[in-house]
């Protein structure tokens, strides 16, 4: 039954092995009156090929990026996941080991999430990567939690409207346990200006901006973490590890902490996961940071080696006073982002993004619509269409394209405001047709 | 059953960027022909990230060398207490890739994502049977996001009862997410002591439990492995204070089937999807956390919640007194096949995957409680602590060495020095999925490891000899933190050559 | 390399295993044999901040280990007027000499009469004993 081993005589022996006759009275403990007597209700059991079956018509009822040309984003890119990731994904070894707790049964994993920290350490500018976080949006309050006991006698955090909304809705539900009070600034013509940042950060913990922004634009990234720093915040920067072989890492224009979303760099959209979040801080920041940290080190005959290490901030030790509770992360996904990263290398992220910023650029000047606003973009471009964009996206789509984002489901306002994301899967020729649809449908 | 000779040979592994080379490279991605903009020069990347440059043969072979130097369930025996290291079953990884799973973008129109949705919904019927409490989220991302979220449900609850409540009150036998969560709730913490039984110690409780506190958080059984007999009451105590009991989920493997915490009198339950619903640990996550809650506590759940409406499914946002949302979309949905599959490959045979369990746990128990000590003297349910205090007194050999020893017989070692009530603890989870004869490698490898406790100390604290590596520095790995690869190491060990 | 066990007569004693050594109107203030050998060996230690006041019975640093964590508990109140620089740059210190080079703070002390209700050589090692 199931995966299951035992047999009947494997059951009488144990049975006389442990001194009792039957597997009920193993649960005697059990007091009669929490015991569950009827079957569980529950539909019956299916066999590996009838399980197949089911589940393949499940997913048949699904409407996948293969299905239709797509163009949506909003924080869940369709970029090219590379068949390296399936090395990492298929071993059985990464696929089946947990917590690599005793090191030298898992030197693999450790050292692989000691590459992936540098990786990541490399892509945002920063000393110190933890071994993954449960998602970009979680990872933001997270990094609140570190700003939170970094600057303690401030009880404020300012948020750029212009940030992802989930990220920002995840912030505003831990907040109140922090202790808390969450503040946002609107954006100007689709991006954040500096000086109301200046003027609310004055007693800000930290301050949390997004490069590029969930409108598509790019933000005045510098600018805005000078007016934290000058505010006495730190200044987090939310970006797309996508995007970083072209645009500048936050370490090296002063950010405190950087995070993001791992999906779009090796794991697939998968319904929203699961996937990786990312924190990566200056070493200030050390022993704040939260989650798993691998460190090098040697053992008893010199040879390097590597150790989940500065445990003490965990839970498992630390308990209450411990940087965070997280215990499973998502470290395969974070593996897969490794091999991707990997099998891209400095020259072919450099080249993913011009693809993007020319493709990008290709689509603002062949879609007839007017711009929604003026800032420069990366892979995402807001329209502005003649009616509701959720109407404009049901038309599309029953021309077999999915045209992208309808911004007003976050933002007051945006009704009228279309998101289209590119990415190198997509061509000329599809953004053509995009085009040729969207003239068609908003007539 | 006899250990792996020393001196077996395991090749180097260099890092990937000591495989580096400049200008190989791997992924040609597609490139077009259009000009690309300038980004502001303030904006622009001034020096290449130092990612790694190889060719694909390259990066296999580092991969699969980073595999081999990995052990997983797949490769043996994984006894890691309170961790239900369970067999993960193939066909899974086949399911979760179907394209109509894998390639679905999460901001799908709903009426594009039914089979999604619907996977989603018939996965929390099962678990709301399960727990026996009728309203479940499967947004939150593990175990540790369940706690939380449960503690800020308990929160949102009293609050809107305009009631102020405090305190949690965990046990202290308690894993150390408990009183991390309920410090990250902004609850104070009290603990309660655990009896010569390994029940909750009633009396010590009830001098704890009064009109601040909010609720208990408990795992039930315990992470003593044993059932507390007096759960009632437990449960009486709490409602009598009108405070609620929260039911951490890690141990739900010992019950399924056979008692739901829902009947025991918890009012909030998290479920770990990664532990006792087969999704695979991946070398440290991901994992699942759903939650599952009385009808008075729904109101305050995480949206969007997966709800149905006649034949269709959808994502519903409209639930004013919401906690919010704790994850990104509605949840790490890949997991969510894995665990729906699971479940439906037993059916309302689940149960036997407990009484497995249990009978697995028993066996292995009653065959090594001679020569380890057991602390408690009660049957135990799937898992259980034994402690090396024996052997460190005579022989000064540790639960540490023990663990080391036993990788040289091919085996990952249980949980060590924890629950922290116990001295040199060893805390054994075999799991359902184990046949009997690796059971029984394990009792011989430990009976063992006993032995050679008291003949040859000197080989256990040698152990292990046959890893890629021999113990660690971990003093020097926290006192002088390296946490990422130094470029500058490796352009002057270049420059001298 | 740890010391041997040991517990100075000259000192007193907190049942969280501190101690003080009382000189005038100021004390230096450590963690015991027993303390260092339960935590191994020190990598890390947070003072608190010189002027900083603290309070008998109540957190005052924290000493880590690689597997431990502990709250360095104050055996009296008073205001710090010193930390030992030697013992956050190099913390196995505390280990090597807990009652000497491996001292912790120094402390101008607020109230005097605390120390009678702290133990004495004897009475820690039986304390010790019964752990």
């Amino acid at each position: 039954m199931g995966y299951l081993s035992i047999t009947d005589a494997d059951r009488e022996e144990m049975l006389a092995a442990i001194g009792v006759s039957t597997v009920d009275e193993l649960f005697e403990q059990v007091p009669p009156g929490v015991r569950f007597d009827r079957e569980l209700d529950v539909p019956q059991a299916l066999g590996e090929a009838e399980l197949v079956r089911h589940i393949e018509e499940l997913a048949s009822r699904n409407v996948h990026t293969g299905a239709e040309l797509s163009f949506l984003g909003a924080g869940i890119y369709d970029h090219y996941v590379p068949s390296v990731v399936d090395v990492v994904l298929s071993r059985g070894e990464f696929l089946t080991a947990y917590t690599p707790y005793q090191p030298e049964m898992s030197q693999g994993v450790l050292q692989a999430i000691f590459e992936y920290q540098t990786v990541i350490c490399e892509l945002t500018g920063m000393d110190v990567s933890n071994a993954s976080g449960y998602d970009g949006a979680t990872v933001a309050a997270d990094a609140v939690f570190v700003a939170k006991h970094a600057v303690p006698d401030r009880a404020k955090v300012v948020l750029a409207e212009t940030v992802n909304p989930q990220v920002r809705q995840v912030v505003k539900t831990y907040a109140p346990g922090f202790g808390l009070e969450v503040v946002e600034v609107a954006h100007t013509n689709g991006v954040t200006d500096p000086d109301r940042i200046a003027e609310v950060a004055g007693d800000a913990a930290a301050v949390l901006i997004q490069q590029p922004n969930f409108l598509g634009a790019l933000e005045p990234g510098p600018d805005l973490v000078e007016a934290a720093n000058g505010a006495g915040a730190l200044p987090i920067v939310h970006v797309d590890p996508i995007s970083l072989g072209v645009l500048e890492s936050p370490g090296a224009y002063g950010a405190a902490i950087a995070i993001g979303e791992g999906q779009g760099a090796g794991n697939w959209p998968s319904y929203g996961g699961p996937h990786y979040g990312f924190l990566a801080a200056r070493s200030d920041y050390i022993r704040r940071m939260p989650g798993r940290i691998v460190g090098e080190t040697v053992d008893a005959d010199g040879r390097r080696a590597f150790v989940l290490t500065l445990q003490t901030r965990e839970q498992h030790i630390r308990r209450e006073k411990a940087t965070s509770n997280i215990t499973t992360n998502q470290t395969l996904l974070a593996l897969a982002g490794l091999a991707t990263l990997s099998w891209l290398g400095p020259q072919g992220l450099r080249e993913v993004g011009e693809t993007c910023l020319a493709l990008a650029q290709y689509a603002r000047e062949r879609i007839s619509l007017e711009l929604a606003f003026d800032a420069p973009a990366f892979k995402e471009i807001a329209f502005r269409t003649p009616r509701p964009a959720r109407e404009v996206i049901r038309r599309a789509r029953e021309h077999g394209v999915h045209p992208g984002y309808a911004l007003g489901r976050d933002y007051e306002g945006m009704d009228d405001i279309l998101l289209v994301a590119v990415t190198e899967k997509r061509t000329v020729e599809d953004v053509d047709r995009l085009a040729d649809v969207l003239e068609e449908v908003c007539r | 059953m006899s250990a792996v000779e020393p001196g077996r040979a395991w090749p180097d592994a260099p890092l990937v960027f000591e495989r580096s080379r400049p200008g190989r490279r791997a992924g040609r991605p597609p490139r077009t022909d259009l000009p690309v903009p300038e980004i502001p020069e303030a904006l622009a990347r001034s020096s290449p990230p130092r990612l790694p440059e190889l060719s694909e043969p390259e990066l296999v072979r580092h991969f699969t060398a980073l595999a081999d130097r990995t052990f997983g369930v797949d490769t043996g025996f994984y006894p890691l207490g309170s961790c239900t290291m369970k067999h993960n079953p193939r066909v899974h990884e086949r399911l979760a890739g179907l394209p109509g799973f894998r390639d679905l973008h999460p901001h799908q129109e709903d009426e594009s994502a039914q089979g999604a949705l619907e996977l989603m919904w018939r996965l929390q019927e099962m678990l709301a049977e399960i727990a026996g409490l009728p309203a479940v989220t499967l947004q939150p991302a593990a175990g540790s996001q369940g706690e939380l979220t449960g503690l800020m449900l308990m929160r949102a609850y009293f609050a809107d009862r305009g009631e102020e409540r405090d305190t949690i009150i965990t046990a202290d036998t308690a894993h150390g997410t408990n009183p991390a969560s309920v410090t990250m709730a902004g609850y104070k913490l009290e603990r309660v002591e655990t009896d010569a039984r390994g029940n909750l110690d009633l009396d010590d409780l009830r001098g704890k439990v009064n009109e601040r506190t909010a609720g208990l958080m408990l795992t039930n059984p315990s992470t003593l492995g044993l059932f507390d007999e007096g759960i009632e009451e437990v449960a009486k105590i709490f409602h009598d204070a009108g405070a609620l009991l929260y039911y951490d989920g890690a141990n739900l493997n010992a019950v399924v089937g056979i008692s739901r915490p829902g009947d025991m009198g918890f009012d909030i339950v998290h479920y770990n999807l990664h532990k006792t619903f087969s999704q695979p640990h991946g070398g440290g996550g991901p994992g699942g956390g759903p939650v599952a809650v009385r009808d008075r506590i729904a109101p305050f759940l995480p949206v969007p919640r997966v709800v149905r409406d006649g034949d269709a499914f959808r994502l519903d946002h409209d639930h004013p007194k919401t906690i919010g949302r704790v994850r990104g979309f509605a949840g790490p949905f890949g997991v969510f096949v894995r665990s729906y599959a699971f479940m439906r490959a037993y059916g309302p045979a689940l149960r036997e995957t407990s009484e497995v369990a249990v009978l697995n746990a028993n066996y292995v128990l009653a065959r090594l409680k001679d020569v380890y000590e057991l602390p408690y003297d009660r049957l135990c349910m799937h898992e259980f602590v034994l402690s090396a205090r024996n052997l460190k007194r005579q022989h000064g050999i540790t639960a540490l060495d023990v663990a080391k020893r036993l990788m040289d017989y091919g085996i990952h070692p249980p949980t060590i020095y924890f629950p922290l009530v116990v001295p040199e603890a060893l805390m054994i989870e075999p799991t359902e999925t184990e046949p009997k004869e690796r059971l029984d490698d394990f009792v011989d490898a430990m009976r063992r490891i006993a032995e050679e406790a008291e003949s040859s100390p000197e080989t256990l604290k040698e152990a292990p000899r046959a890893r890629p590596v021999r113990r660690l520095d971990e003093v020097r790995a926290a006192k002088h933190p390296v946490v990422r690869y130094d470029f500058g190491e490796r352009q002057r060990a270049e420059a001298k050559a | 390399m740890a010391a041997a066990e040991s517990y100075p007569e000259d000192l007193r004693y907190h049942p969280d295993h501190d101690w003080a050594r009382i000189d005038g109107e100021e004390a230096t203030l450590g963690i015991t044999w027993f303390a260092q050998d339960s935590l191994g060996e020190l990598v890390h230690f947070e003072p608190a901040e010189v002027g900083a006041t603290i309070a008998k019975d109540a957190a005052a640093g924290e000493v880590e280990s690689v597997k431990a964590v502990s709250d360095v508990i104050a055996p009296l109140s008073g205001e710090v007027v010193e930390v030992n620089q030697k013992a956050v740059e190099a913390p196995e210190i505390v280990n090597e000499d807990p009652y000497g080079e491996g001292w912790l703070m120094r402390i101008r002390i607020s109230d005097p009469s605390e120390a009678d209700s702290l133990m004495d050589a004897a009475g820690y090692r039986a304390h010790v004993e019964s752990q």
